[in-house]
């Protein structure tokens, strides 16, 4: 956020955004439920980095949306794009309101990110393994131009099958971008099974080594690493920065947690209260899976 | 002088690229694409991306997507093989993004069946915001390449590997969208595109001597197409040829019945010459012979559809 000039300690800073990103889940699970569809897990394993990245580190203007200057956001793994509306909102590039729209005929929030309808977002996105060449191709630009704004981009573990974000990846070591971050969403499922019983991807961090990036490890729950990995990422050397996060997919919702079975699904009504008491903290995560369990059982 | 529709375009995009706002991809075929002439005068703006078209799309949609206009080109069969990179990161982000895919057709010869792309009209063509543009001739080549420049949106143009004959004047003047008629005549409509422009023509002369009157239309914007000319050709001639290289499905002769249909204009029997396989090795005259869309055919097709 540009405008955040006063000065914030770092222990405040870790906590301002901590608070953001329960706010962000919290948020992300009111909009599925009201939507009645969508992808639970993957944005709640990426809320702290999308906290961190539009509350703190990316250079945005919301009152002026295409502020050529701006830092860029690509996410490669489009499914996830509520919990990014969730920040937008709270950013005020469109009012709040509208994210009770999501995934409803006419809204700007739609199922997958569209930038030509929604303020805020860069590229349409959706179709995985894509968004990295789109990334690359607005650093180059970026290189082009000598501009000093920066591209981020996440992707997704199970999205890291597909060949094209090789190509990029590639690309991008070879050319030396260092206006260009990546950070990967490691959640370790995706929509099937467990990343490592569809395809395992590991050791990701040699593969992107050896493709000529710079790469940073994190616990990407633990705020004050993920704004330590940002921060670092600043000092780009020679070569594009990735940020491999390992996170929960789930995170934060103690039966959805590395549950396959929320990789698309909405909760329903009661579900949806019963996440939102344990993003609070009102209720234990043990307390929250036994609730869910005999709502499940009541439900059948 | 005959020249080879890369070539202007190779040429054409030199000048247009002294603005900075233009920027070329590679896949690895600049010396076939012609995009070498860019290279050697704005190196600083040609994005060598390897044999990864997949990539070379996308990256052509993010420089576009931050403010450029993005020229990427390879054989026209591979950059039609991207097509669901084209249609997320091209077309559904409205990517100022020219799609240039030379060596198209069966006229590329020798180099067989895997080269030929004979299926990208009709996939860009089903592309909402995808405009596209087939010249016929150098001067064409030339103009509609200078048009493009400040063209917004999404743009498939596409190019030949083999040489063409000069059709246009020097002083051609290239209309977005309005076909051009090359000869008048009120027996039958030959219209081509690109390559089989010269076909279309040929056979015109062809039947000039058995006192057929040919009307000679060169439809270089496939999409959006110039429905009002081809509706007035099909009401003043009593046939209406169609001549592409390029599958019959989806392309040029699908996009003139699509219109005449609607249209209405029966009674004007509608016939489309095309290819109907994936090719194979050759000269470009045999393979034009044997598949049927050389000039001898179109004028066997006008007599056929005359009733003569």
């Amino acid at each position: 956020m540009e405008q955040r000039a006063q000065i914030e300690s770092r222990e405040d800073l870790v906590e301002r955004l901590k608070e953001e990103a329960r706010q962000l889940r919290i948020t992300d699970i009111k909009m599925l439920q009201k939507a009645g569809s969508g992808h639970p897990g993957g944005t709640l394993s990426a809320a702290d980095m999308v906290a961190a990245l539009y509350l703190h580190k990316l250079r945005l203007r919301p009152e002026e949306p295409d502020w050529p200057d701006r830092d860029r956001f690509v996410l490669s793994k489009g499914h996830c794009i509520p919990i990014v509306y969730a920040a937008l909102a709270r950013l005020r590039f469109f009012p709040e309101e509208q994210l009770w729209t999501l995934r409803k005929m006419g809204s700007p929030l739609q199922g997958h990110p569209d930038r030509m309808r929604c303020p805020g977002i860069e590229a349409a996105t959706g179709s995985l393994g894509q968004g990295l060449s789109m990334a690359v191709g607005m650093a180059v630009a970026g290189k082009i131009d000598g501009a000093s704004w920066r591209t981020f981009c996440m992707l997704g573990d199970g999205e890291s099958q597909a060949g094209q974000l090789w190509e990029a990846a590639m690309f991008a070591g070879k050319h030396g971008l260092t206006n260009l971050v990546g950070i990967l969403d490691q959640n370790q499922v995706q929509q099937s099974d467990k990343v490592v019983n569809i395809l395992d991807i590991d050791p990701v961090t040699k593969k992107w080594e050896s493709f000529g990036w710079r790469v940073i490890e994190i616990d990407g729950h633990d705020m004050a690493q993920v704004l330590d990995a940002l921060d670092e990422a600043d000092d780009a050397r020679d070569r594009p920065t990735m940020i491999v996060s390992h996170t929960v997919k789930g995170k934060g919702v103690s039966w959805m947690e590395l549950n396959p079975d929320w990789h698309g699904k909405a909760p329903d009504e009661k579900q949806a209260a019963l996440a939102i008491e344990e993003l609070e903290g009102k209720i234990t995560a043990e307390e929250s899976r036994e609730r869910f369990e005999a709502l499940s059982k009541g439900g059948k | 002088m005959a020249k080879a529709t890369r070539e202007s375009f190779g040429e054409a995009l030199v000048r247009v690229g002294e603005d900075p706002k233009h920027v070329v991809l590679d896949g690895d075929l600049m010396k076939s694409n012609m995009t070498y002439l860019f290279k050697e005068q704005h190196p600083e703006r040609f994005v060598e991306v390897g044999i990864a078209e997949s990539n070379m799309v996308g990256v052509a949609a993010g420089l576009a997507l931050a403010g450029k206009v993005a020229w990427a080109s390879s054989f026209s069969c591979f950059l039609a093989g991207r097509l669901e990179t084209i249609r997320m990161s091209v077309g559904y982000n409205e990517a100022n993004v020219r799609l240039c895919g030379t060596h198209a057709g069966i006229g590329i010869g020798d180099d067989g069946a895997s080269q030929m792309a004979l299926e990208d009209v009709a996939a860009m063509r089903a592309l909402p915001n995808m405009d596209v543009i087939q010249p016929c001739d150098d001067v064409e080549t030339q103009r509609a390449v200078e048009y493009l420049a400040d063209h917004v949106g999404p743009v498939f143009l596409r190019l030949t590997r083999q040489k063409l004959d000069d059709m246009n004047p020097e002083d051609y003047r290239f209309e977005f969208g309005k076909a051009v008629t090359l000869r008048d005549g009120s027996d039958v409509a030959l219209i081509g595109t690109g390559a089989t422009v010269q076909e279309a023509l040929k056979a015109a002369d062809e039947l000039a001597g058995e006192s057929v009157s040919a009307r000679v239309l060169n439809v270089h914007t496939i999409k959006p197409i110039d429905a009002e000319t081809l509706v007035k050709a099909a009401r003043e001639c009593r046939a209406v040829i169609t001549v592409e290289d390029h599958n019959v499905l989806g392309g040029l002769g699908s996009a003139v019945a699509e219109v005449l249909a609607a249209a209405g204009t029966d009674g004007t029997r509608l016939t489309v010459l095309g290819v109907r396989d994936y090719g194979q090795s050759g000269t470009s005259e045999e393979l034009y012979e044997e598949y049927g869309i050389s000039a001898s055919h179109v004028a066997k097709a006008a007599r056929e559809a005359l009733g003569g």
